[in-house]
């Protein structure tokens, strides 16, 4: 009788539990499915027809948009601007962010002032970013320019963003000046996590405060190092808005990325079945990629 | 006495070392604090100028003379609509992501149930999802319900997209509040829902005030929902007054420089504020990676 009594306490704990469970989890889930599950079921489903977005009239066309894509050459050519871009980001924001991020943390509190300058381009939006650099990179009255000119002693012009050999490298340049802040203060936060006492101990044993970030310190950093190289990779891969804002894929598509190219065929060409299907596509080479990364480059969790 | 004076250049051979180090580090911090400020001074010192200055006057020069009708033209254009349409969807979105984030945090940081796990991996998962793959059927889904061109369009997304990436956060951070504080809370008398609004989101206040500087920036500078789903002048955002202002003053690059001024400085005078609790916010969420 006891135990009966006792399992029944338990089982109604537990229901207790699941009932409170839901009654938190509900708001979250519902909008979760509403705004993203959903939508992207919805992706796939629209990628199935010829479609306009406005009319009612669609017709099911079956994989004809797939076998569209798979042979689509602007579309394979962003994806590989994208890779580029993936590549470059990750090689020039996060070892300058860990720079930046070990300079203020061997300097202390007396670098405040390049902690807070440093930060400020992350507080631009990606579209004022992009107003900002399509005047300060202009071959006429921009920065590059300009400076060119008084080291030649003559009229000089830099064309970065309207020469399609070397706009999507100017991008990526900007690109780096946006987002190194943002790894530079999850690094600082990154040191800030590791005990204190293991610096301690390290000074007791008389190494220097660079023996101790070489030996200690950054290795410690491994898996933040892996979410930071995690983020840029999908950041990069889904990048729009400063691109649409600066160059909208041009010229001549030397910076279309897979969202600029989507974005183009939905809204502006109303192909909207079609532009469908390369988000679709884009939503799977993303997924691959981040999963192919994180199993190539598996960290140990616990640290 | 001999050894002494080993010991005495090896430590004078280290002291030189590392001020080469440091020197050579101070010279690298100096070249990025100029690539870091250069956009930003061309920004400033060309709002301050006249349209044809600009090209006269040349970018290394400081206004002459120090022109502020650009800002004056800029606010009496309708800039202060733009604004306040950004301060209320972000004010609303913000506080709603909020709640029903440290809602849904708090069971999965403290409740034993069998779908915890299932649904904490669910939630994490979405934040990979690029939203352009939801674009489209946003757009549909607004003009169903007749949010379509109002701010109430942008609510609903922004909320969703925030969630996921904060619910981690707000998980991993309701985790280390000791279970003893709600286990006395318990013998007190609490519940789990008195508990959760007394004991354990006044202790989160860290974790969401961090939450709400990374996401109202986000949200503050959000483009292409923004840009989908609001068509009119008079019912678009601040990002989306860039393009307006630059669509009407394409060949006015000092009135353009004056609203890029205008629209980031509010984030900036916030930054310099809240700085520190960024820092220790974001240690939070990297504790775990």
């Amino acid at each position: 009788m006891k135990r009966e009594k006792k399992v029944g306490l338990a089982q109604a704990k537990a229901r207790s539990t699941a009932a409170a469970a839901t009654v938190f989890l509900i708001p979250a889930l519902l909008l979760i499915t509403i705004f993203i599950v959903y939508p992207v079921i919805d992706t796939f489903v629209i990628s199935g027809f010829k479609w306009n977005g406005i009319s009612s009239d669609r017709t099911f066309i079956g994989l004809d948009n797939w076998s569209a894509l798979l042979h689509d050459e602007m579309f394979w050519k962003s994806f590989k601007h994208n890779l580029i871009v993936m590549v470059f980001s990750i090689l020039l924001q996060i070892p300058l962010g860990m720079l930046l991020a070990t300079f203020l943390d061997a300097g202390g509190k007396k670098f405040n002032i390049f902690k807070i300058i440093w930060f400020l381009p992350y507080l631009m939006s990606s579209v004022a970013i992009a107003f900002l650099f399509t005047y300060a990179l202009a071959t006429n009255g921009g920065i590059i320019s300009s400076l060119a000119t008084i080291i030649q002693g003559k009229k000089t012009t830099i064309d970065l963003l309207g020469n399609a050999n070397n706009a999507l490298y100017t991008v990526i340049g900007v690109m780096a000046w946006q987002f190194t802040p943002f790894y530079m203060v999850y690094f600082i936060a990154g040191y800030g996590n590791i005990d204190t006492t293991i610096y301690e101990a390290a000074v007791i044993d008389g190494a220097t405060r660079w023996q101790y970030l070489k030996h200690i310190a950054i290795p410690l950093l491994g898996p933040i190092f892996k979410t930071a190289c995690t983020m840029s990779l999908i950041g990069s891969l889904k990048y729009f808005d400063m691109i649409w804002n600066m160059t909208q894929g041009g010229p001549a598509g030397a910076t279309e990325l897979m969202a600029t190219y989507m974005y183009k065929l939905s809204f502006q060409q109303f192909n909207m079945s079609y532009g469908s299907t390369v988000a679709a596509g884009m939503f799977i080479l993303i997924t691959a990629i981040a999963l192919i990364f994180n199993k190539l480059f598996k960290v140990k969790e616990d640290y | 006495m001999a050894k002494e004076n080993v010991k005495d250049t090896d430590y004078r051979a280290a002291k030189i070392k590392s001020t080469i180090a440091w020197t050579i580090a101070i010279i690298f911090a100096c070249i990025m604090l100029v690539i870091t400020l250069t956009p930003f001074f061309f920004m400033i010192m060309n709002s301050f100028r006249k349209q044809f200055d600009m090209l006269q006057q040349g970018v290394f020069h400081l206004p002459d003379p120090w022109h502020f009708q650009n800002y004056v033209t800029v606010i009496t254009n309708g800039f202060f609509g733009y604004f306040i349409r950004s301060v209320i969807v972000v004010s609303i979105s913000l506080v709603l992501m909020l709640i029903i984030a440290s809602f849904a945090a708090y069971p999965l940081a403290r409740m034993d149930f069998k779908l915890n796990p299932i649904i904490y991996a669910i939630i994490v998962a979405m934040m990979a999802v690029p939203m352009h793959v939801t674009l489209i059927p946003i757009f549909k889904l607004t003009q169903t319900l007749g949010f379509y061109d109002s701010l109430k369009a942008l609510i609903g997304p922004y909320v969703s997209f925030a969630l996921p990436m904060s619910v981690f956060i707000l998980t991993a951070f309701m985790k280390t509040i000791p279970k003893e504080i709600e286990e006395s809370a318990e013998i007190d008398g609490c519940n789990r829902y008195k508990n959760f609004f007394f004991m354990i989101l006044p202790l989160s206040k860290s974790g969401l005030s961090t939450l709400a500087i990374y996401n109202g920036v986000s949200m503050w500078n959000e483009f292409a929902f923004a840009n989908t789903l609001l068509i009119s002048p008079q019912n678009k955002t601040l990002p989306l007054a860039l393009g307006q202002f630059k669509g009407e003053h394409a060949m006015d690059i000092p009135m353009i420089m004056a609203v890029l001024t205008l629209s980031v400085m509010p984030m900036i005078i916030l930054f310099i504020i809240f700085q520190d609790k960024l820092v220790k916010g974001m240690m939070a969420g990297a504790v775990k990676g």
